[in-house]
């Protein structure tokens, strides 16, 4: 390309035809890589399949870089490049995700079954087979059914005071630190709860410590959602009811509150699978125990991420296949919430007028 | 709005009317008043979160005979106490950095595939499983880390040991892989899908109308998403890292499984060693005694205030960028 | 170079809607060929066909053939990518990059296709913002950025963008319709100096507007609700607006229908 003035008289050498791979080419490239990556991982005397996996994948991209600039060019096999790239980012990504998935379901599965949903670890020896972890599925329950019931109205409301009422100072303020909130690490949540309730009020190591501090976690989770729901209420139908002179709280209660009800129990249901899985307020603050504590509010108890960690912390094979068992429970709750929670919204969706 | 309404309510002059306006009245007081009450409340947990865990650290660093922010120490079982916070910080800036430069670049590419190079039928299951996995709890996580994870690293760090040891930074001695880079190799993974899933929001809000005006001048997929998609998505980019960051400082579970921690800053990533602020707390909270106690607060004050800055940052660049695009549009 | 456009039975789909049908027609070079018609009708689409914009769309796909001289767009193992380089476009709305400089904007189309150096990119830079009637107005600004331009003007940044490299087809769509008229009437000016080196395609909804600047007018409609667009005539500019031979025609463009 030299000719860079615009009114060229010389007719350009303009041909869209340009030569190109064929369709299968990648595909044949690809297989040629992950051959050639076995045959060296091979050769070299590598086991570990991820290694080849590499090894064919560094050289797809090379490859792939190379068969195209030769036949097409350097634009195309920057282009090339950089799509090789992408998709490669795509399977890095998805390899240690699944094989999160793979080994939990895997060996979760070999202990999982209804003795061990149903039984404490109560007078069994951690080194042995058996126990259950009905303590931790009952503690985790309740902790986060208290988070849950102290979280989600002052959340709930915050949020309708910043979406409905809230124009002034003390709004951009709360915006503010709801943002800062949802930055704050888990641990320094339960630290705080450490410092105020039981150093300094006194108070023993309880599951009701633990729910406060999944609490605080909970909360600004819960006012960023609610807040997105009740923005996408349109404003005609606070007018509509406001100009036939139904009182503005009532207006919020049974016009902006229904219309919205669906994304808002989205909300607090993912917020619900987030505090599920923490782990670091309750080593804090609800302390452990191997025995059934009906009672949130005396005593310790366990939950299933602190049942988890305290089996893998025993180090043994019996105790590791209690703590996949407890992951794998603790997954499917996570993920039960996720998915009936992202069904509401798709459900709920068409009404909230979106 | 009430006086259109005053008209006809004082001609039907029915007592019920103005009551129940009154009752309106007291009921919008009350609501609004539970409202900005809940507002409040959350100012007063966040000033209580500041104070209590100042109040508590300044307690326990009065009693520190070392020096808080240098000393490569924690003994607080014993009076005087001498504990420095040097190992933890770094090993959490560290950790942190390994996992952001690990992260960060594949997050994008995955955020590109989804939004503009998966074919549709790939890309909506795809976000949808990145999301998914952004609700695996962090101690699973953890269990996979130190299970599953530190095994099958050892033959990579002998393989970096082999050609890399020379560095220093990168030469491994053997044994169980429960380094610092391990730790930053399983923040990357953790904070993927929370990087992924806000860069491709912001990469799907790229107007279209700047992705046809470099298609129209003849450009590559590549050169549309270079001249337009990652300029228009760069503070996005920036932010959704700043997020990432500010969680991957704060892991605590999955650190606290995989580490295998010292107070001592190790020249090489790959060997054991180091420590950080939230997996220490975990690790010694058990042990400590009240005094100990003390200086974990001390630690995760710290902490609360770095992770505090990370997110602010993060949260201004987000806000700037709301008002470009918005003058833009 | 301009170059004629010889298209013949062309059908475009958005998924499994077909939105126009069996299109055929001549572009001449060195000439205005303005497309009108009612909204939905499909105008803009068959546009996009002329430079195969239209596959960016997804689920959009094509059938027939479209002849640049004596090459089809559409034929096997013909490279978008180069197919847009060679036919030009102008949208609707203003699109400068927002992140570039009024200079880079120019610049940007020739930055792909390799290594320029800088005296024979800002000659170039040059000689397309004179050819856009924009160089006397951002002369002393080419490193402000692109979007601080009015709107009339990020327009003509946008055409001398699209003639810096040297296409041979430049296609408008509605280029004037988010401008003020007296933007119009510079980008309307414009139209009429470019077609000495361009063929030009302009979409338009403004029937004066077509009639001022174009020297044959195609007229396009659609049989009815979810019906595909069709090409009803093309005749020279004033045939149309004077003596059209289709009933239907005659109706459009004295309001009767729209």
């Amino acid at each position: 390309m030299s000719d860079t003035t615009i009114d060229t008289t010389t007719p350009r050498a303009s041909t869209l035809q340009q030569a190109r791979l064929p369709r299968w080419a990648p595909l044949g490239l690809a297989v040629a890589a992950v051959a050639a990556g076995v045959g060296i991982g091979t050769a070299a005397g590598m086991g570990n399949p991820f290694q080849m996996g590499l090894i064919a994948a560094l050289l797809f991209v090379v490859l792939s870089y190379a068969v195209t600039a030769a036949v097409e060019g350097g634009r195309q096999a920057k282009n090339q490049l950089a799509t090789s790239l992408v998709w490669l980012c795509f399977l890095i990504a998805v390899v240690p995700l699944l094989s999160l998935i793979w080994e939990t379901v895997n060996r979760g599965k070999t202990v999982l079954d209804g003795y061990f949903l149903s039984h404490s670890m109560d007078g069994v020896q951690t080194i042995l087979p058996g126990g259950g972890a009905y303590h931790a599925i009952l503690g985790t329950l309740e902790q986060v059914g208290i988070a849950t019931l102290i979280a989600a109205p002052i959340g709930l409301l915050t949020a309708i005071y910043l979406v409905e009422y809230g124009r002034g100072r003390l709004a951009k303020v709360v915006t503010f630190f709801v943002d800062v909130m949802t930055g704050i690490p888990s641990i320094v949540a339960g630290l705080f709860i450490l410092s105020f309730w039981i150093i300094i009020l006194g108070f023993g190591y309880s599951g009701f410590a633990g729910a406060m501090a999944l609490a605080i976690l909970m909360m600004p989770i819960v006012v960023r959602s609610t807040e997105e729901m009740l923005k996408l209420v349109p404003d005609e139908l606070r007018e509509a009811s406001l100009a036939l002179g139904v009182p503005k709280w009532r207006t919020i209660l049974k016009v902006v509150l229904p219309t919205s009800i669906g994304g808002i129990t989205t909300g607090v249901m993912l917020a619900v699978a987030r505090i599920a899985g923490e782990s670091a307020p309750i080593v804090l603050l609800v302390f452990g125990s191997q025995a059934i504590n009906p009672s949130p509010f005396e005593g310790a108890q366990s939950s299933l991420p602190y049942y988890i960690y305290e089996q893998w912390q025993l180090g043994n094979e019996a105790s590791f296949d209690r703590a996949w068992a407890a992951a794998l429970v603790l997954i499917a709750f996570v993920m039960i919430l996720n998915l009936v929670a992202r069904g509401i919204a798709r459900w709920k969706a068409p009404k909230t007028g979106r | 709005m009430k006086t259109d309404i005053e008209p006809t309510s004082t001609s039907a002059g029915s007592p019920p009317q103005v009551s129940a306006r009154s009752t309106g009245r007291a009921g919008d007081k009350i609501f609004l008043g539970l409202s900005r009450g809940s507002g409040i409340a959350l100012l007063v947990i966040m000033a209580a979160i500041a104070g209590f865990l100042a109040y508590r650290a300044s307690i326990a660093i009065s009693k520190d005979e070392a020096n808080f922010l240098t000393a490569f120490e924690w003994s607080t079982g014993s009076t005087p106490m001498r504990f420095g916070i040097a190992v933890l910080a770094y090993g959490t800036v560290v950790s942190s950095i390994i996992a952001m430069v690990i992260a960060v670049p594949i997050a994008v590419g995955i955020a590109l595939f989804i939004s503009h190079y998966a074919p549709r039928r790939l890309a909506t299951p795809v976000a949808y499983v990145i999301d998914l996995l952004a609700a695996v709890p962090s101690i699973v996580y953890g269990l996979w880390g130190a299970l599953f994870l530190v095994p099958h690293l050892t033959p990579l760090y002998t393989w970096m040991d082999k050609y890399l040891g020379w560095t220093g930074v990168l030469s491994y001695q053997g044994g169980a892989a429960r380094s610092l880079f391990t730790v930053g190799i399983l923040l990357a993974i953790m904070i993927l899908p929370i990087v992924t899933s806000v860069s491709r929001e912001v990469f799907r809000q790229v107007p279209k109308m700047h992705e046809e005006a470099a298609l129209a001048l003849g450009a590559t997929r590549w050169e549309v998403v270079r001249m337009s998609v990652l300029p228009f998505g760069r503070s996005g980019i920036i932010s959704a890292s700043m997020l990432g960051l500010g969680r991957a400082l704060g892991e605590t579970m999955a650190v606290a499984t995989v580490l295998s921690p010292s107070y001592l800053i190790n020249v090489s990533l790959l060997d054991p060693g180091g420590g950080t602020f939230a997996q220490n707390i975990a690790s010694h909270f058990k042990e400590a005694n009240d005094n100990g106690r003390d200086a974990l607060i001390a630690s995760g004050l710290v902490l609360f205030v770095i992770t505090l800055l990370v997110n602010g940052a993060a949260r201004m660049i987000i806000a700037r960028r709301k008002e470009y695009s918005g003058t833009a549009a | 170079m301009a170059k004629r456009i010889d298209i013949s039975g062309l059908t475009a789909y958005y998924g499994s809607h077909k939105a126009i049908e069996d299109i055929s027609m001549t572009v001449e070079p060195r000439s205005v060929t303005a497309f009108i018609g009612p909204s939905g009708c499909g105008k803009s689409t068959f546009l996009r066909t002329l430079n195969r914009m239209h596959e960016v769309t997804p689920g959009g796909r094509v059938e027939g053939k479209v002849m640049l001289d004596d090459e089809n767009l559409y034929a096997s193992g013909v490279d978008p990518v180069s197919v847009r380089r060679t036919v030009g476009m102008v949208f609707q709305r203003p699109n400068p990059f927002p992140t570039m400089s009024i200079f880079e904007n120019v610049a940007a189309g020739l930055k792909l296709n390799g290594s320029y150096k800088k005296s024979e990119l800002s000659d170039v830079v040059e000689k397309s913002l004179k050819g856009a009637n924009l160089w006397n107005e951002v002369k002393d600004r080419l490193n402000k950025p692109g979007a601080g331009l009015s709107g009339g003007q990020q327009q003509r940044l946008c055409i001398a963008r699209a003639i810096a490299v040297a296409p041979d087809v430049l296609l408008m769509d509605e280029p004037c319709s988010a401008l003020d008229p007296i933007s119009t009437l510079a980008i309307e000016d414009l139209i009429g100096e470019l077609k000495e080196r361009f063929t030009i395609v302009i979409v338009t909804h403004n029937m004066q507007q077509a009639a001022r600047v174009s020297d044959r007018t195609a007229f396009f409609n659609l049989a009815g609700v979810g019906q595909p667009g069709k090409l009803i005539e093309i005749d020279e500019t004033e045939r149309i607006f004077s003596n059209p031979s289709v009933q239907a025609t005659e109706d459009y463009i004295s309001g009767r229908f729209g």
